[in-house]
């Protein structure tokens, strides 16, 4: 192993080329892929207990994309999930150039309300959702889309304020004075800021989606004290078929949406290569 | 170069005050058409406030700012005859060169083909032809930094402001672009004001230079003026080295005066000062201005004073530092009198600096007409 | 161009803080004020709330049954968070000194969990843990080479491997929590490391100090915000968590969101629910506020 792995001797800071460290990585990564790996596999087994493998099938994925509830449940998910997005990436987005660029009085306090929703736990913020819409008395039986509504404003308000801090962070490193040329050069107050203010922007903003778009797909509580009594969303769905009956569609569902996260996180890479992405979520 | 005498920006009495803190305090100069103006000075000097001030990215807190007769008080700065290199360069990393070029160009409605044109020209002025579909990240800070003055050439402005246009490029590259700027400046015929804080690029690119210190002009001449004759001690010590001697001023008639400076003793001039007599005043001698010697070689005359020609000053002294930069080396000599002068000498042959050791004593003199008296 | 004064550009500033400024207000600091006044209300009749200003359901909040649930969540968030600092800070490590290649994939590795459903995460793991479950039979496959190991040197074989309970318990809840934050820690960590001078480690080693001495008096201390950082962004979410100890839990793991939750969908006591959701607030902004009272030491990377 060693004389595998260290073909130059080893760096003082290379501490990444210690054999613990190495193990150590690798068993956390076992740990966090393990249970994932396995339930993919198991979406193509023939048994209907999934433990013991039992031959290669799919039918599974048939059942899952036969069962309406299951795929009205992806579709409205999907739905909140995009629209969520899109509007909190103009929300987030014009919080963070408010925040990054002007000065006015009480900015401190309105800075800590506007990221108040990511600190708030949860299951507050659900409670305070079924509390308003329940008030306010919103109507539930509305047709789709618009029975959405209630869960998408939920998802926005808990999603934006995450793209601000994406946002913000890469605005920090803006040279202003690109602004101050594009002016220079004749552009007016928009012109710069869409010629590049907004260009700059742009990694974050394809992160800031990313971001938004895995949180509500990812929500579970709050759609569930959200949503009306007729309206399911693919979590709280999942959440049912596991609480009451563990069948392998639910591996099939499962891994359709990993193989989702995938292919949107390969997308987003390709947009803007690894670094940027991972940079400006760290 | 061809300085016209009308000017082209007329800066009237303009303070700068961010808060408590004073940038610009009352300046007033005139820029003249055609010209290549420096702005010199140490930084928080106001001089980059200056430069923005006229770009109209800061507002005068009080006074008023001309460009070609036009007051600018209500001009933003898209609209100002005016454009601006900005220190970082500031190229757009999400266009290409030529769309960086093109940029204001586009803003202002010219139509393609001239668009394109005007960039190739442009380009080729600043010797980036063929470079119109490079991205900035691809090219060398030199090079962005052609692409930032091309970009603001292009749109043929009246006046090209310069903030700390080579602070970011290494020496050589430094020295290339100093007379590359010159060149250009003289090309176009379009008045340049430069800021910085080297005087070296000061001096080599300058018509004329505006010394700034604490949001105030302490001096503004040509740079042989401002070398040969400071108008103060700190124009004296920030353009060039020097050596200043605090002093009283004993004799002053129209074609001489001395100083009585300790630890040097008397320094003469043969031209009058016109300071009061007595004033304490301060004499600025410039270390490439003396001459050193062994005492007494070549001559073999004991008298200090018959080592030196006639009508020079004279003084003598040990030796205590040296330092060999190759053409010219530096000496520190501890007079007998007790003060420190530094002088500097050309290593006109290969062995020059084998003459000189550590503690030799040393005999000096310079001429009558080098020293300056300076009263503040 | 410091930041501008919105007085000297009103139509930018209002163009742009106008939406979210509304947004908050109408759709977080409403609702929560909701929660508030409910938190001080009483139940009349089935759907009826009065908001009376009673403090009846704070007081009830502090009965021993509530509280011990309170103490116990904070106690399960605090494990989660040292297990989570200690498994993550080599990690970081890892991902700070990994060659230039590597590092970007080390960081994707970390993160795409991190994208991918909670509840699916949750499942896969409860699907593992099961008593017919993969880590039943590792654990399983292990004692049987362990009963053949003592068979070989002549001892007597270990009793047959009887299936562990390893889900619908304490550990599966704090094991689930570990899985699902541990993303959380790394990152923070990572990005306060990242931003360390390596010169610092090397001056170090250069004066005499071992690694261990380094990590111990020039890593840890410098990194301490990004420590911070990693603790509160795991604790905080730890503590309100739902879903792990629902699914994963036992009778006896409930935790304090999971008494939230029985308030608004089962006991039907939506004061009482209130009152719980904002003690639970409170604790959050305790921990926030002693984390700001750490006066930051000179030099930390920020």
């Amino acid at each position: 192993m060693i004389a595998l792995f260290n073909r130059t001797p080893r760096a003082p800071l290379e501490y990444t080329r210690t054999l613990w460290m190495r193990l150590w990585v690798g068993s956390v990564l076992v740990f966090l892929y393990a249970p994932l790996l396995v339930l993919m596999i198991f979406s193509f087994n023939d048994s209907k207990r999934n433990v013991v493998w039992r031959g290669f099938t799919t039918k599974y994925y048939e059942k899952a994309l036969n069962n309406d509830t299951l795929v009205e449940a992806l579709v409205n998910s999907l739905t909140i999930a995009g629209l969520a997005t899109v509007f909190s990436l103009v929300l987030g987005a014009m919080t963070a150039v408010m925040l990054w660029r002007f000065k006015f009085r009480l900015k401190g306090i309105v800075d800590g309300t506007i990221s108040l929703p990511i600190i708030v736990p949860e299951i507050c913020l659900g409670v305070a959702m079924l509390i308003f819409f329940a008030w306010v008395d919103w109507p539930t039986d509305l047709i789709w889309p618009l029975n959405l509504s209630a869960i998408t404003i939920a998802h926005i308000t808990f999603c934006f304020p995450f793209v601000t801090m994406v946002v913000r962070a890469r605005l920090a490193s803006f040279n202003k004075e690109e602004e101050e040329a594009a002016k220079d050069l004749g552009a007016s107050e928009w012109q710069a800021f869409r010629d590049v203010l907004l260009p700059h922007m742009r990694p974050a903003l394809v992160a800031g989606s990313l971001l938004a778009f895995t949180l509500s797909l990812d929500d579970f509580v709050i759609t569930f004290f959200t949503a009306g009594p007729d309206t399911i969303t693919f979590p709280v769905k999942v959440y049912s078929m596991v609480r009451f009956s563990v069948t392998p569609e639910v591996n099939a569902a499962s891994t359709l949406l990993i193989v989702l996260t995938v292919v949107l996180t390969a997308i987003a890479l390709k947009i803007q290569g690894t670094r940027n992405l991972t940079v400006s979520h760290a | 170069m061809t300085a016209q005498k009308s000017p082209i920006i007329e800066i009237r009495n303009v303070s700068k005050r961010f808060g408590k803190v004073t940038a610009v305090d009352n300046v007033s100069l005139d820029i003249l058409a055609g010209e290549f103006f420096v702005l010199l000075g140490p930084s928080g000097c106001g001089k980059t406030t200056l430069l923005r001030m006229i770009a109209g990215f800061e507002m005068p807190t009080e006074g008023q700012i001309l460009i070609d007769g036009q007051d600018m008080a209500h001009v933003p700065p898209n609209r100002r005859p005016v454009n601006m290199v900005f220190q970082s360069y500031a190229v757009f990393p999400h266009m290409s060169v030529a769309d960086n070029v093109a940029y204001g160009l586009k803003i202002a409605g010219v139509g393609r083909s001239e668009r394109e044109e005007r960039v190739r020209e442009a380009l080729e002025l600043v010797k980036l032809g063929g470079f119109e579909d490079r991205m900035p990240d691809q090219m060398s800070g030199g090079q962005r930094q052609r692409v930032a003055l091309a970009r603001s050439l292009v749109m043929r402005p009246k006046v090209l402001l310069l903030d700390e246009p080579l602070s970011a490029l290494d020496a050589k590259l430094r020295a290339q672009m100093q007379f590359e700027l010159a060149d250009l400046q003289d090309q176009v015929g379009i008045t340049f004001v430069t800021v910085t804080h080297d005087q070296d690029e000061a001096l080599s690119m300058a018509c004329r230079i505006a010394v700034m210190n604490k949001g105030d002009v302490a001096q503004l001449a040509t740079p042989s003026d401002l070398y040969e004759y400071p108008a103060n001690r700190f124009v004296a010590d920030f353009v060039g080295s020097v050596n200043l001697f605090e002093g009283k001023l004993t004799l002053d008639e129209p074609d001489k005066a001395a100083v009585d400076c300790p630890g040097v003793g008397k320094i003469y001039l043969n031209h009058g000062v016109t300071g009061p007599h007595g004033a304490d005043v301060w004499v600025a001698l410039r270390p490439e201005k003396i001459y050193l010697h062994v005492p007494g070689a070549g001559k073999a005359v004991q008298a200090a004073g018959q080592d030196a020609p006639e009508g020079h000053n004279f003084a003598r002294g040990r030796i205590t530092g040296m330092s060999y930069l190759g053409d010219i080396t530096l000496f520190d000599i501890t007079l007998d009198d007790g003060a420190t002068i530094r002088v500097s000498r050309p290593n006109l042959s290969r062995h020059d600096q084998e003459d000189f050791e550590w503690n030799d004593r040393v005999s000096m003199h310079w001429r009558a007409d080098s020293p300056v008296v300076l009263l503040s | 161009m410091a930041e501008q004064h919105w007085k000297e550009n009103p139509k930018g500033f209002w163009a742009v803080s106008a939406t979210p400024l509304l947004w908050t207000l109408l759709f977080f600091l409403v609702p929560m004020s909701f929660v508030w006044l409910y938190s001080f209300g009483s139940n009349v009749g089935l759907t009826e709330i009065e908001i009376s200003g009673t403090l009846d359901n704070y007081k009830r909040a502090t009965e021993w049954l509530y509280v011990s649930i309170f103490l116990k969540s904070l106690a399960v968030a605090a494990l989660v968070t040292v297990i989570c600092l200690v498994v993550g800070f080599p990690v970081a490590m890892a991902l700070t000194f990994a060659s230039e290649k590597w590092r970007p994939w080390l960081l994707l590795g970390i993160m795409l969990p991190f994208w991918t459903n909670l509840l699916i995460r949750t499942y896969a793991l409860m699907m593992l843990l099961g008593t017919q479950g993969y880590a039943n039979k590792t654990l399983g496959w292990l004692w049987d080479g362990a009963s053949w190991l003592k068979v070989f040197f002549g001892m007597q074989p270990l009793p047959t491997w009887e299936p562990v309970q390893l889900l619908y318990n304490n550990f599966a809840v704090v094991l689930g929590l570990v899985y699902v934050h541990l993303p959380f820690m790394v990152l923070p960590l990572y990005s306060a490391l990242d931003r360390l001078d390596k010169s610092l480690i090397e001056a170090s080693l250069d004066l005499g100090a071992g690694h261990l001495r380094t990590l111990m008096k020039v890593v840890m201390p410098l990194a301490m915000p990004g420590v911070i950082a990693g603790v509160m962004i795991t604790l905080i979410p730890a503590l309100g968590a739902y879903l792990t100890p629902d699914l994963m839990g036992g009778t006896d793991s409930q935790m304090i969101a999971n008494v939230i939750e029985r308030q608004f969908k089962r006991a039907n006591d939506w004061p009482f629910g209130a009152a719980l959701s904002f003690v639970l607030i409170y604790a959050m902004f305790i921990l926030i506020a002693l984390q700001s009272l750490r006066k930051p030491r000179r030099g930390e990377a920020k």
